[in-house]
């Protein structure tokens, strides 16, 4: 971004909101926003704390673990789809109800299947990730060149070798993409699993604070999420720029 | 008749040796109902190089991907070297129109790729994918990916991919069809040296008569589709007068006019 002939670094519209947020803050209009500087105070003050490294450890690892399946799973299962017909059919319209359905509402259920507790963070994650990494993996195969298939069968490759040696790098444009969004998408996932189970991680402590209206530590705790959340987009973008030097000529 | 000898397909005076390739009564219809080939029978002896010609659709494609083993045929078989061909093997390699190099590997592997996928361990593969990048002209360049090569060094990529099999029939489909024209004439005193020292079976698809006629031993004119054998002509041309000096001859002028008076009939 330019302006005035001066070359602006790429956060620097949200200095503006910031500082707008600060006045807003400082004008007491709502108890609901403090002023940002007192939040990023609250913030230095409750990060170092036992409960908050507790519950960034449960959430991280229910985010680890969550999007780790979602992977695992979606990938393979986006391959096959792209790859077979048949698969195809069977799968896609749930694939696509589910990823459009309210998956909030299944939590609830959730709880009632795997208990009051991480497992159902974790599924809930996983659940929330998944069918886009699953959508974007197909949509990698299914614009792979025929002819580079029909190569590695023509060279011997065996199920695993085209899977592994072609499938799956011709898709990796795609496929880091889905990841992209989906890890975003278990973002919300892992909190809103933990809101509803609300006993552990994040979420218990967005109970905690929202019940006390302790508007100062709730932004703080938002705070750091977004945090996390935008390095964790960023790393996966910086990685889909190296592969995209031969997205567009597979 | 002395400027181009006509043979006819099934008694093929050359096929005392056992032929490298023999296509043996196969018809191909595909799941849709089109009918691509039609009890066709063609021998291609060994260390020739065999161009198959014939209009736009005819099943030229269809054919190389049935000796290659990649679909199978609806009826009749193929043998290779007199073992009848059910899927791919490591006796045929295949060079792609479109090169089908993969982006995201460098020269160097692409060319490895096949041995890579044998089993065959890194050192050893890469040694021998060295001699063919050398062979093909592109030393040098080893450590570059696809993109970074122009369309007749991609091509290069695909040859040596398929010469480092060491497979004993090359079945290239349109292999300098993507290429500018300098780059294939290159290409095709290339691959006339190649099959003089390479003792390998070529099976070359093209649409270019004077490509034919230029590197082949034998071109078998197909007819439309459902595509046959129409007639097997054997360019009668003295390449030692050198490629420009050849272009002039009389007799590679006649063999292609020859070739475009059959060719034609079916076109209009
Ligand atoms: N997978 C397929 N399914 C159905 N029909 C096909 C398929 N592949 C090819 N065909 C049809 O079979 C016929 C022969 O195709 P083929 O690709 O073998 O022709 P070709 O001689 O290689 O043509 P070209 O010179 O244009 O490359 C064509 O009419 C084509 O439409
Ligand atoms: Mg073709």
């Amino acid at each position: 971004m330019k302006l005035f002939g001066v070359h602006l670094p790429m956060m620097s519209s949200l200095l503006i909101w910031a500082v707008l947020w600060e006045i807003v803050g400082q004008l007491e209009l709502t108890m609901l926003l403090p002023p940002l500087s007192s939040i990023i105070d609250k913030m230095i003050d409750i990060v170092p704390t036992a409960s908050f490294m507790i519950a960034l450890g449960e959430t991280g690892r229910a985010f680890l673990v969550g999007t780790s399946a979602a992977i695992v799973i979606g990938v393979p299962v986006g391959i096959l789809m792209g790859q077979s017909v048949l698969i195809d059919r069977l799968l896609l319209p749930w694939v696509n109800m589910f990823l459009s359905a309210p998956l909030t509402a299944l939590v609830p259920v959730l709880m009632i299947l795997f208990g009051i507790g991480e497992q159902t963070v974790i599924i809930t994650t996983t659940l929330f990730a998944i069918w886009i990494i699953v959508l974007n993996a197909r949509a990698g195969v299914k614009q792979i060149s025929p002819s580079l298939v029909e190569m590695a069968n023509c060279f011997g490759a065996s199920w695993w070798q085209s899977f592994s040696k072609i499938y799956v790098w011709a898709a990796l444009p795609e496929i880091l993409a889905g990841v992209r969004i989906g890890f975003i998408r278990a973002v919300k996932g892992v909190i809103i699993g933990q809101l509803l189970v609300s006993i552990v991680g994040f979420g218990r402590l967005f109970e905690l604070y929202s019940a006390n209206f302790l508007m100062e530590h709730f932004w703080a705790l938002l705070l750091v999420l977004f945090f996390f959340a935008f390095l964790m987009a960023e790393g996966l973008a910086a990685l889909e720029r190296r592969v995209s030097y031969y997205a567009s000529n597979r | 008749m002395n400027l181009a000898e006509k043979i006819s397909p099934v008694n093929d005076t050359s096929a005392v040796e056992t032929p490298a390739v023999s296509v043996k009564g196969i018809s191909k219809v595909y799941p849709g109902g089109v009918q691509a080939l039609d009890n066709m029978t063609l021998d291609f002896p060994k260390g020739e190089l065999i161009s198959l010609l014939g209009p736009s659709g005819c099943g030229k494609t269809t054919l190389l991907k049935i000796i290659a083993g990649l679909i199978p045929a609806t009826s009749g078989e193929v043998l290779v070297n007199d073992k009848p061909v059910t899927r791919p093997g490591n006796d045929r390699a295949f060079v792609f129109q479109d090169f089908a190099l993969m982006p995201w590997a460098t020269v160097m592997r692409n060319t490895a790729f096949g041995l890579e996928l044998r089993g065959m361990d890194k050192s050893e593969r890469e040694a021998i994918a060295e001699k063919y990048i050398k062979d093909v002209g592109l030393s040098g360049f080893e450590h570059s990916y696809p993109h970074e090569l122009s369309g007749g060094m991609r091509q290069r990529v695909g040859l040596a991919r398929a010469l480092s099999m060491d497979a004993d029939v090359l079945l290239m489909d349109e292999p300098f069809s993507a290429v500018d024209e300098q780059t294939r004439r290159k290409f095709q005193e290339d691959l006339i040296r190649l099959v003089e020292v390479e003792k390998k079976t070529f099976i070359f698809v093209t649409h270019s008569i004077e490509e034919a006629v230029y590197v082949s031993d034998k071109i078998a004119l197909l007819l439309p589709r459902p595509s046959r054998v129409s007639e097997i002509i054997r360019p009668d041309i003295c390449r030692e007068l050198g490629p420009d000096a050849m272009r002039r001859d009389s007799a590679y002028l006649d063999t292609v006019e020859q070739i475009w008076s059959s060719l034609r009939s079916y076109v209009e």
